[in-house]
């Protein structure tokens, strides 16, 4: 998912016994779905664990905009270059209310920088992974944007209060960018061999990761059994996997594609689809750093901010200049 | 590698309709006023959801306080007369 394998401190999970009554009520709380405000007492390890799930959601939102910003001077047509500029210019706004929703929680907005450009912050291994054609871009929207929203819309639901909220604004949005994914899915598909081809290769090389974006099973990880009990994470990994298979494998098959799975199959029985063994060895290696585009990533990031420094800077003076002004006139 | 200085926070306040109040959308970050007008424009503001941006420092935003709840909210609760529901009006009267 955009957060992956996200800590949360704790060694197991607390019974009402071992809270103190502050703990008890707070959780009293979350049991009956009332939302937790910024300046509400909270768990220590609830904030921290908040802070890093938000804030690794919000760094994958900004290095997302370069996979997909690398076909925006390419893109086949002009409206289809004013689409993608649009989707790509969301994401950076989807960034922003996390970053922002973060920041309730008590980090600075620098420090979540320093944390993004020194590499220290992790983000989702999705993006990781090159954009060689432009059926990748219609991938990305239709797979990488589709298991995404299985994760946001249930976080809509979340217990913290301005993550929730940004969650229901990002969800709203989302949507266009699944299907202007499948619109250049659907085109591709029903176009020339080679088209049909291109699309074909893009599912080929982007189904595995997005299966993997949900991260390795969580069913025995006291982490994602405590976030779940704090509301902060709604459904289990496999769950979610699971859910997008379901939903997925139709809509290639719709396409006239193949899912590169030669282990899926319709389960009757338990009405879901079986899908094949993940290779979890190469989800680590991207975590680690070693995937195909990480450095690439991380230095595009930190040119892209040293290179709005005088942007900034300029903002900053302009600003104290006018300021200054304004209590000339005053006094 | 990060500027030191950091850009006050604003809240932004849209107003979706005319007719309709300003409604706390979220906040962002700028170096004065202006800015922050044309950034809320960008960040809240790309599927036509307003037709007017307030922003305001946060800093400059004065707040209850969460644990004072109960007593600054109490005084409202034993005052149900100030419900309409509270008077019962004969049926054969019909609306009222």
């Amino acid at each position: 998912m955009y957060a992956q394998m996200v800590k949360t401190g704790v060694d197991h999970i607390q019974s009402k016994e071992e809270m103190s009554p502050e703990e008890r009520a707070f959780q009293d709380r979350v049991d009956q779905d009332i939302k937790i405000e910024p300046k509400e007492w909270m768990p220590e390890a609830y904030r921290k664990t908040l802070i890093r799930q938000i804030s690794q959601h919000a760094h994958s939102e900004i290095i997302g905009m370069q996979p997909e910003g690398n076909w925006i001077t390419r893109a086949p047509t002009l409206e289809r270059k004013a689409i993608l500029l649009a989707k790509v210019q969301d994401e950076a706004g989807h960034g922003l209310y996390l970053y922002c929703a973060a920041e309730t929680l008590g980090v600075s907005r620098d420090d979540l920088m320093e944390q993004l450009n020194s590499g220290k912050a992790k983000y989702s291994s999705i993006f990781n992974y090159p954009t060689l054609t432009w059926a990748d871009i219609g991938a990305i929207g239709w797979l990488v944007d589709g298991a995404a929203i299985m994760n946001q819309v249930p976080l809509q639901r979340c217990s913290y209060g301005p993550y929730s909220r940004a969650m229901i604004r990002i969800c709203k949005e989302e949507s266009f960018h699944q299907r202007q994914g499948y619109d250049i899915m659907m085109k591709l598909a029903k176009g020339s061999s080679e088209q049909k081809a291109m699309a074909q290769d893009a599912l080929n090389r982007w189904w595995w990761p997005s299966l993997m974006m949900f991260g390795p099973s969580d069913a025995e990880s006291v982490h994602s059994a405590q976030s779940m009990r704090w509301k902060i994470k709604i459904n289990s990994n496999d769950e979610l996997r699971q859910k997008f298979v379901d939903q997925t494998v139709p809509q290639a098959e719709y396409l006239g594609l193949t899912v590169p799975d030669p282990d899926l199959k319709w389960n009757a029985e338990r009405g879901h689809y079986e899908f094949g063994e993940i290779n979890w060895d190469e989800f680590y290696q991207v975590i680690a750093g070693n995937g195909p585009c990480n450095r690439d990533r991380l230095r595009t990031r930190v040119k892209a901010y040293e290179e709005g420094r005088w942007v900034r800077e300029a903002a900053d003076a302009y600003a104290a200049k006018k300021a200054a002004r304004a209590q000339a006139k005053a006094a | 590698m990060t500027d030191k200085k950091e850009w006050p926070l604003w809240e932004v306040f849209i107003r979706s309709q005319h007719g309709l109040a300003h409604r706390h959308v979220g906040s962002l970050h700028a170096p004065d006023a202006e800015m922050a007008i044309m950034n809320a424009r960008d960040v809240y503001t790309r599927r036509n959801e307003g037709v007017s941006i307030w922003v305001v420092k946060a800093s400059d935003i004065a707040a209850s306080s969460p644990s004072e709840k109960g007593p600054l909210f109490d005084p409202a609760n034993s005052k149900v007369y100030r419900h309409p529901t509270f008077y019962e009006i004969p049926e054969e009267l019909g609306h009222m």
